[in-house]
C-alpha cells in the first residue's frame, strides 16, 4: 500500500512537472517545473532501492544541469517569454500531438500486446527470457556493485566519459569566451548577414 | 495492489510523450533542451525499472552513463545557445535556421 502511495506521489510530481515545462510561457517557471520532475524521478529511484543513482540524479541533474539552465536563462534575459500562440507551420501542434500519440500508443502496444511470458511475469512481455548480463547480488549495497561494474567491465567507457566531460568543458569555454569588441554587435532579428 | 514493472513503463512512456510534444511545439531553444532532458529521464525510469525486474546491474550502469552524457550535452548545447543568442536576443528556433557564414 505504501508502495502504491509513493509511486502515485512521485508520478504526480513527474507528470505535473513535465506538463509545466511544456506549457509555461515563462522560461524560469519551465525550469522550476523541470526540477520538480527531477525530484520525482529521484523518488522513484529510491523506491526501487537504487539509492546511489537517486543521489547522483539529484546531484547531477538538480545541482549541475539545473544550475546551468538557470544561469543561462538569467544571462540571456529573464523576461524572454515565448509567445506560445504562434504556430510557425500550420497545423504544427496537431501534427505534434498526433506524432506523440502514435509514439505512446506504440510503446503501450509493445508493453501489453507482445504476448505473455510467465518468466518475466506481471504482464510485461518485452523482456522475454529472464536473464541478466550482470546479476545483482542482494546482500551487497548497490553503490558497491555499480562501482565494481564501472571499474572492471566498463572501465573503457568510464574513461571515455571522463574525456567527454573535459572536451565539453573546454569547448564551452572556447565558445563563450569574451573576445572583446567582436561580441558587442547586436543584430536585429532576421537581418544578420555575417 | 502491487506496483509492478508495467506501471513504471507506462509512466516512462507518458513522460517520453510529453517531452516529445514539447520538443516539437516549443520554439525557445532553452525550453527545447528541457524537453530533451524530460525524454532522457523517461529512458532512465525505464532502465531502472527493467534493472529491478530482471535483477540486472547493466541497467543501472546504463543510467549512470546516460546521466553523464546528458550533463555534457547540456553544457555544450547551452553554450551554443548562449553564443548564438548573444547576437540576436530574441532568437527562436526558427530564426536559428537562417544562420549563415
Amino acid at each position: 500500500m505504501v508502495d502504491v502511495l509513493v509511486f502515485a506521489a512521485s508520478a504526480v510530481m513527474i507528470l505535473v512537472g513535465a506538463v509545466g515545462v511544456i506549457r509555461s510561457r515563462n522560461t524560469v517557471r519551465a525550469a522550476l517545473s523541470l526540477m520538480l520532475t527531477f525530484f520525482g524521478v529521484a523518488v522513484l529511484f529510491i523506491q526501487q532501492e537504487v539509492h546511489f543513482l537517486a543521489l547522483v540524479q539529484v546531484l547531477v541533474y538538480g545541482g549541475a544541469v539545473m544550475v546551468l539552465f538557470l544561469f543561462v536563462i538569467m544571462l540571456l534575459g529573464v523576461d524572454l517569454d515565448e509567445d506560445t500562440s504562434i504556430e510557425p507551420l500550420t497545423g504544427q501542434r496537431a501534427y505534434a500531438a498526433l506524432a506523440t500519440l502514435a509514439m505512446t500508443a506504440l510503446l503501450f502496444g509493445g508493453f501489453f500486446l507482445s504476448g505473455d511470458t510467465s518468466d518475466a511475469g506481471e504482464g510485461v512481455a518485452l523482456t522475454g527470457q529472464r536473464s541478466a548480463v550482470v546479476p545483482i547480488r542482494p546482500e551487497v549495497p548497490d553503490a558497491v556493485q555499480l562501482g565494481e561494474d564501472l571499474f572492471t567491465r566498463n572501465v573503457l567507457a568510464f574513461e571515455i566519459t571522463g574525456l567527454l566531460l573535459t572536451i565539453a568543458t573546454v569547448g564551452a569555454v572556447v565558445m563563450i569566451r569574451n573576445r572583446g569588441a567582436e561580441d558587442l554587435v547586436v543584430d536585429e532579428p532576421g537581418t544578420a548577414t555575417r | 495492489m502491487d506496483v509492478t514493472t508495467s506501471w513504471y513503463l507506462v509512466l516512462s512512456a507518458l513522460l517520453l510523450g510529453i517531452g516529445m510534444y514539447g520538443l516539437l511545439t516549443r520554439r525557445n531553444p532553452i525550453v527545447m533542451f528541457m524537453c530533451v532532458e524530460l525524454m532522457l529521464n523517461a529512458a532512465n525510469i525505464a532502465f531502472v525499472a527493467f534493472s529491478n525486474a530482471l535483477g540486472d546491474l547493466a541497467g543501472q550502469t546504463a543510467v549512470f552513463f546516460v546521466l553523464v552524457v546528458a550533463a555534457a550535452e547540456v553544457v555544450v548545447g547551452l553554450s551554443i545557445v548562449v553564443s548564438l543568442m548573444r547576437r540576436r536576443p530574441s532568437a527562436t528556433a526558427d530564426d536559428l535556421s537562417e544562420l549563415r557564414g
